[in-house]
């Protein structure tokens, strides 16, 4: 089997070769221009923007913006910049992320290994989760959080996430877990393993690539969730919310360098996520569809 | 009673019965090899000792211990599948203590089973690699490394050379039949390789669409097929069966056949009772090595007979040749010396051992029996 390279592209002439790679460099810059101008223009003071060219590199470097932005910037009503919200964000986003990948974990090796009578039923029930949009489930779930008395809080907000990503997580997982031999678990229940150990040693140790991607989905969704955040988050507020506070006023001048400066700010976490577990992004999604 | 008692047991999936009053007693060591073609319901009987499946009906029992319902860890059974089913995560090491551990025996313990199972398998220097670094036949003795540490009361191995390259499958076949020499466990082995099932079993179970068709003996089951099914299941090639009338020369039955050319053959049949056959259908069943020349016949049977015949083709295979002849409009394989002078087209002097053949009821398929 070591003899099969995983060398899969055809081989091209060099012209075609050379063509191909300047198109590709030229939508490469394209794609990368918006991040240039919010990158020069959150370098720049002010004036330098409001009177002079947008594409131009700052002819005064200073990161005073980046400062206002984090820490003083006018956010609704008081200015604390974005950093407590930012701060709500990450309390959200980490057990929200990390809760519904292990119940999506837990549910794919329930429906793959341990089926049960209607199995496929359920799982069909909590794929239509996915296609829900969130606009329909916001008024009962206004209610269900009053109920539980987590309405304007952080808890409140993990909860909806985690319901609404379980959705998506267990569909990763089964799919994933489908894949993974049967005789695995078979073996273990012979060694005497029960449910939970062999979920454990067996099952997760093997998991990572696709942990990797649901991490992914879920923390860039979660992360950039705007409806929710506004709908529910009552005074804890995450960082999209808050964003859009300091970038919409309609109050006193525009700060447009600082505003790109939160702008990068509330990207940094999911360009984060992306450039250190990336590249088992693709990894993961293929699993299974290829043998070796 | 057995050391393993297998009584009465079925097998349904809703409507559809699978496996048929299944009814197997294993005496302790020895080797029973389950074989039958796929879909005969050999692996879900195995899964069924293993506790994998439930049973439907019937019940199995370990030492007469009543198995039914109890968790396959509890059976004291260790078991090799077909894929081997190594733990991807763990080293050799982990992968063959993880059932020790599972069940509470102490490193000190786990370590001691696993460098003499180690040494006896010599996969002393493997003990630290994970699977994806060992080879087909590494993996084999891995798996069945794993089964041993425990030192089960029964193993159970699911087709577990299948996935082995033809030369590496019969070298693992004889290290599973020395093991088991010198070990002298119980063995209940599933496969669909008849060659194994002879090499390997004390006894077989020829298993086709849920039923047992015969258990016995290697020999039993290759000399005296119950049916026409077993008969033509087991061996390679498979046994000629030819469509014959029984007549009567004198008041010896013989079966009525005709050449390549058309001319009529009387063959005299050993077995004195197919006289009440006389005028009716049978099917005779001779095996390709009770067909050869007259100079390679078996010198200990007392009835070699004599078919003059035209040879069709022949097939040299190295040790031996394999004749194909026409009779009674049916191919013959005959197996003969590499060197017999045979040659195609032409008319040769076969020499049947007749012996070693069998009948067949052509209505129920089974056996006719002396």
């Amino acid at each position: 089997m070591s003899a099969v390279t995983q060398d899969t592209s055809v081989s091209t002439g060099r012209v075609t070769r050379a063509f191909i790679y300047l198109v590709l460099i030229l939508f490469a810059l394209f794609y990368l221009l918006p991040l240039y101008v919010m990158v020069v223009n959150s370098l720049k003071p002010l004036p330098e923007i409001t009177g002079g060219n947008m594409m131009a590199l700052p002819r005064e470097w200073t990161l005073e913006a980046w400062g206002s932005a984090w820490s003083t910037a006018q956010i609704g009503v008081s200015p604390t910049g974005l950093k407590p919200y930012f701060l709500n964000s990450i309390m959200m986003v980490v057990p929200a992320v990390a809760l519904s990948t292990m119940i999506g974990a837990m549910n794919g090796y329930i429906l793959t290994k341990w089926r049960f009578r209607g199995d496929v039923w359920v799982f069909g029930l909590m794929l239509f989760s996915c296609f829900i949009p969130f606009q329909i489930v916001l008024i009962p779930m206004a209610r269900v959080l009053g109920m539980l008395g987590l309405a304007g809080s952080v808890p409140g907000l993990i909860l909806v996430h985690l319901v609404y990503g379980i959705g998506f997580s267990t569909l990763y997982f089964r799919n994933y877990y489908a894949a993974f031999p049967t005789e695995l678990v078979r073996a273990a229940q012979i060694d005497g393993a029960g449910f939970f150990r062999i979920f454990w040693r067996i099952l997760l140790p093997v998991s990572g690539p696709i942990a990797v991607v649901t991490i992914i989905w879920q923390f860039t969704n979660i992360w950039n969730d705007f409806l929710f955040g506004a709908s529910f988050g009552g005074v804890n507020q995450p960082m999209t919310v808050a964003l859009n506070n300091l970038v919409q006023s309609s109050t006193g001048v525009k700060e447009y360098n600082v505003h790109f400066a939160g702008a990068i700010l509330a990207a940094l976490p999911t360009l984060f996520v992306y450039i250190v577990a990336g590249r088992y992004f693709v990894r993961g999604l293929m699993a299974g569809s290829v043998k070796g | 009673m057995g050391f393993l008692d297998i009584s009465n047991v079925t097998k349904s999936y809703g409507s559809v019965q699978v496996l048929h009053q299944v009814d197997i007693a294993v005496e302790e060591g020895e080797f029973l090899v389950l074989v039958g073609p796929s879909g005969c319901g050999k692996s879900t009987l195995l899964n069924m000792i293993a506790g994998l499946e439930s049973i439907t009906s019937g019940e199995i029992r370990i030492k007469d211990r009543v198995m039914n319902g109890v968790h396959p860890s509890k059976r004291n059974i260790a078991m090799v599948f077909q894929s081997y089913a190594l733990y991807p995560n763990m080293t050799v090491g982990q992968n063959m203590t993880f059932g020790l551990e599972m069940h509470g025996v102490p490193k000190p313990e786990r370590d001691k089973a696993l460098a003499d199972v180690a040494k006896l398998l010599q996969i002393d220097h493997l003990l630290d690699r994970k699977p994806g670094q060992l080879s087909g036949g590494q993996r084999q003795r891995v798996a069945m490394g794993r089964a041993l540490v425990r030192d089960p009361d029964v193993f159970l191995f699911d087709e577990p050379l299948s996935n082995l390259d033809a030369k590496l499958r019969v070298d693992m076949r004889t290290e599973i039949k020395k093991l088991h020499q010198k070990l002298k466990t119980t063995i209940v082995y599933v496969t669909h390789d008849q060659i194994e099932a002879l090499t390997l079993s004390t006894r077989i179970a020829v298993m086709n669409k849920g039923f047992v068709q015969q258990l016995g003996t290697p020999k039993e089951i290759y000399d005296q097929p119950a049916n026409l099914f077993v008969a033509t299941f087991m061996g390679s090639p498979a046994m000629n069966i030819i469509p014959t009338k029984v007549v009567l020369e004198g008041d010896a039955p013989h079966a009525e056949l005709s050449d390549a050319e058309g001319n009529r053959v009387l063959l005299a049949l050993n077995q004195r009772n197919l006289t009440a056959w006389a005028g009716r259908e049978i099917l005779l069943g001779i095996r390709p090595e009770a067909i050869t020349d007259p100079e390679g016949a078996d010198r200990n049977s007392g009835s070699i007979r004599p078919l003059s015949n035209v040879v069709t083709v022949t097939e040299p295979a190295g040790a031996d040749t394999f004749v194909t002849m026409s009779l009674s409009g049916k191919d013959v394989i005959a197996r003969m010396r590499a060197d017999a002078a045979v040659h195609p087209g032409q008319r040769f002097e076969f020499a049947v051992n007749m012996e070693k053949a069998v009948a067949f009821d052509p209505q129920t398929e089974a056996r006719i029996t002396p």
